[in-house]
């Protein structure tokens, strides 16, 4: 790799430590401001004033916000999340399984939406303005404005109560045989498909609609090629920075913004556990996923932008 | 004169080509015009014909008409156009693919853009052999690198691996028409292809066309507004104006006995009528020893560059691309503050920086620029684009501001009617005059035109330089020309600046410049100018001293 690249790259990923350390901090203020006192929250109303006193001395919670911060922060980087206050379990530990459980279904999920996406944006794009264009475009327009629990339960309605093909609850364990876990996951991964199709499919269409007006789409076309070669081997290559970025965008949402899904589905993920928590007011964990899904995001961009800058030939072959 | 040619050399034989396109004007009903009305021509195998006429004649939308190919939106609605002794507007898309790319290929105007910047030019270059299967991989490489080597470009055998983005403007012509080659078609459609290029690399560009043609017998349709280029390389050549044939004949036919008055009038295009002035005693704008870089980049792109300016005179400054023409201006006006040397104005010196300059320096240096619909805003009316600066340098308002605007769009020539039109409703040569209306509005002692003439056609070009010269001599204004077209220079310059790599590498008045003897690079330009004469380009290429920098 020549060194432009490197260099671009090395700036991507400093960027993103910056970044992440950032949000570490604004993370940390967040849950400072939040009303209520975590001694209180623990030991609940009928404490004494001693054993709040004792149990503030305890956890450190005289010290000031930045010793408490680069203790927390030091900790998170040497993969301590600390203990949620509602169990007294380790964060770390629980998180692990359900971080799993979240990925796994993000990428079942993303395997089947994005290629998807990207075939009908072509296809789209083939027939531009023709009736298979406006099928397509409508279909996943649709399917996006609806919200995604009221697809949820349509998809319930349908394949859980009516067919029985799939479970309606999602409920997954450890050692489950790789079969059941696929059928287990199948409808909430059906729902995120839906979701994030649209997105994808429309920015897949647009980014190609804009090359398609370049001069070598025309030179293409007095070569012979066939309109749908034209658009795989001359247009698409050349639209490809922004449809990562909205790839990405949208695995990013398929990670942080499962929430309702994995509620909806009772699917043991990140989203339900953070959703437990912040009922439970359980600061250290809400602190400790807020953490993780930043971390995941902007990951996720990085990774965009990388692919942006080495897709673009002027970059990887420089003069 | 098709009759008299045997029929068996036919190659392409158009009749009664009718091309209709649907246009959408803003507020009305959409309609259909009529961009080729009736047009017939016939090619021979192995000759070049010239179609050349302005923007709008029709010329490219009938040449890809022998690929079955409309752009936009165009329509082929009536005639004929047999290729090799068939009708192909008859055989459907099935039957123009089978012959776009084997049949018929295509050069591009600007090779750059029509390069797929995503792949190496190799792949792209036997992309069309390898579709129509007339060769496998290997032996359709073996023909490019052989045409690389006869179209010299640099490389011949490794030039393939390089992306479109890695080769220089010149080369990249000359590689596409090694692609139009490679598939051995029976026509070229060559469409502007040295348009884009300065003219010290078209020259080369165009000698190696015309060897390529020449050796490989392949005929061409050869696409062109500028008649000198056009005489260079085809055997005929046919004058197309508004969809409509005016003149078809033998090249030197059209270039020296031309029948009809508009063939006429794009011969003699260049004789403008200017009288050289001597330099006065003191100029009222020097330039000196100006150095100058865009942001902190060590390359120089001025390189103590000094000129003068006197009053009522113009300054010419040619040069390629590159050579720092433009970021002269830029340091006038202050746009690109100069890392060193100053600019003085009426013998004081002008603060380096755009931001640092009162009002008045502002109203005393205007600019024009190339592309006219892009400098002015299209929500605005030609009264309003007119009248601003009224407003803001002299605060001239209401009734005296639109008797102000009268009065400039009577010196450019635009009836009165013009002040409530919009730039989307004017053409080329209007929008031009319009940008030239709104620089004398400020009553500058300079007007700085950035390549004012280089997007027009010749003619509307013509009438543009007319009236810059009148415009002199009315208001007593002076210009900084910019411009790499020498013909132009020669027409309205009072004193000429050569400019290469960011350096003046000749400068004095008018007639002291074009004389012998010149340096090399001024020779070198001077010498790629095409000129209106059959075998001009082997004599120029045969006298040159140094090659050009474009390749």
């Amino acid at each position: 790799m020549s060194s432009p690249i490197v260099k671009l790259v090395a700036q991507r990923v400093a960027l993103g430590v910056v970044l992440l350390l950032a949000i570490s901090v604004l993370i940390f203020a967040g849950t400072q401001i939040l009303p209520g006192d975590v001694a209180q929250a623990i030991l609940g109303q009928s404490a004494t004033p001693e054993s709040l006193a004792n149990l503030r001395e305890q956890l450190g919670l005289n010290d000031p916000a930045y010793v408490r911060y680069f203790h927390w922060l030091g900790g998170v980087v040497t993969g301590d999340l600390g203990t949620a206050m509602s169990s007294g379990q380790d964060i770390a530990t629980s998180i692990k399984g359900r971080l799993w459980n979240t990925l796994f279904l993000a990428f079942w999920a993303a395997v089947v939406a994005v290629p998807l996406a990207i075939i009908l944006g072509l296809i789209a794009v083939r027939y531009r303005n023709g009736w298979v264009d406006k099928l397509i475009s409508g279909l996943a327009l649709a399917s996006t404005s609806f919200p995604e629990f009221f697809i949820g339960y349509v998809l319930v309605y349908f394949f859980a109560v009516k067919w029985q093909i799939f479970p309606g609850i999602s409920t997954v364990y450890d050692g489950m045989p790789f079969g059941e876990r696929m059928q287990a996951i199948a409808l909430p991964a059906a729902a995120l498909t839906l979701v994030v199709l649209a997105h994808m499919m429309r920015m897949t269409r647009a980014a190609i609609l804009n090359v398609m007006q370049s001069a070598y789409v025309e030179t293409a076309e007095l070569k012979g090629l066939s309109a749908f070669n034209v658009i795989r081997r001359h247009a698409f290559p050349n639209a490809i920075a922004p449809i990562i970025n909205v790839v990405m965008l949208n695995l990013a949402y398929l990670i942080v913004g499962v929430v309702v899904v994995e509620v909806i589905f009772v699917y043991p993920g990140m989203g339900q556990y953070l959703v437990d928590h912040v009922t439970k007011r359980d600061v250290p964990v809400v602190q400790a996923v807020g953490l993780i899904f930043a971390a995941v995001y902007i990951s996720l961009n990085i990774i965009a932008d990388i692919a942006a800058i080495v897709a673009n030939p002027r970059l990887r072959h420089p003069k | 004169m098709a009759d008299s040619k045997a029929k068996s050399g036919l190659l392409l034989d158009i009749r009664n080509l009718r091309i209709e396109a649907t246009v959408y004007p803003p507020g009305e009903a959409p309609k259909n015009i009529v961009l080729v009305h009736d047009v017939s021509l016939t090619l021979e195998k192995g000759k070049v014909l010239g179609l050349i006429g302005e923007s709008g004649a029709g010329k490219s939308t009938i040449g890809l008409s022998s690929m079955g190919y409309g752009r936009g939106g165009v329509r082929i609605t009536g005639g004929e156009v047999i290729l090799n002794g068939r009708d192909i507007l008859k055989g459907g898309k099935e039957g123009f693919r089978k012959l776009r790319g084997r049949e018929v290929c295509y050069v591009a105007q600007s090779a750059a853009a029509a390069f797929n910047p995503a792949h190496r030019l190799m792949d792209q270059v036997v992309e069309a052999t390898l579709l129509h299967g007339t060769a496998t991989r290997a032996e359709a490489e073996k023909r490019a690198v052989a045409l690389f080597k006869k179209l010299s470009l640099p490389n011949p055998e490794t030039i393939g691996e390089r992306f479109p983005h890695q080769v220089s403007g010149g080369q990249l012509q000359r590689v596409m028409t090694a692609m139009a080659l490679c598939s051995e078609p029976d026509l070229i459609v060559f469409d502007e292809p040295t348009t884009a290029l300065d003219v010290t690399t078209q020259i080369d560009v165009l000698a190696a066309i015309k060897d390529a043609i020449r050796d490989t017998h392949v005929a061409a349709l050869y696409i062109t507004h500028d008649l000198a280029v056009v005489a260079q390389v085809s055997d005929e050549i046919m004058v197309l104006r508004h969809g409509r044939l005016v003149e078809w004949g033998g090249t030197r036919q059209i270039i020296k006995e031309p029948r009809q008055e508009y063939t006429n009038a794009l011969v003699s295009v260049h004789e403008i009528e200017h009288h050289e002035q001597q330099p006065g005693t003191t100029p009222f704008l020097s330039v000196k020893n100006v150095t100058a870089a865009y942001g902190r980049s060590h390359i120089k792109v001025l390189k103590n560059v000094s000129v003068d300016i006197y009053p009522g005179q113009t300054l010419a400054v040619v040069g390629e691309s590159g050579s720092g023409k433009s970021t002269l201006a830029r340091a006038i006006t202050g746009l690109l503050p100069p890392e060193e040397g100053t600019v003085t104005f009426d013998g004081r010196p002008l603060a380096n920086k755009l931001a640092d300059r009162p009002k008045e320096d502002l109203r005393q240096l205007q600019m024009i620029y190339q592309m006219a619909d892009v400098a002015m805003n299209p929500r605005q009316t030609v009264g309003t684009i007119i009248g601003r600066p009224l407003e803001f340098y002299f605060g001239i308002r209401g009734r005296e501001r639109d008797k102000r605007v009268a009065e400039l769009l009577d010196k450019i020539e635009m009836g009165k009617g013009f002040s409530d039109r919009y730039p989307a409703e004017l053409s080329g040569g209007q929008k031009q005059r319009v940008c030239i209306a709104r620089s004398l509005a400020a009553k500058p002692k300079l007007i700085i035109c950035d390549e004012v003439t280089s997007a027009l056609d010749p003619l509307v070009a013509n009438g543009i330089l007319k009236l810059l010269l009148e415009l002199q001599k009315e208001e007593s204004v002076a210009y900084l020309f910019i411009t790499h077209d020498l013909a132009t220079v020669k027409s309205i310059a009072d004193s000429i600046a050569v400019m290469y790599r960011g350096e003046v590498v000749r400068y004095g008045p008018k007639s002291k410049v074009l004389t012998p003897p010149f340096d090399a690079y001024t020779d070198l330009l001077l010498s790629s100018v095409p000129e209106m004469e059959i075998g001009w380009l082997e004599k120029a290429i045969k006298g040159r001293r140094m090659a050009s920098a474009g390749n």
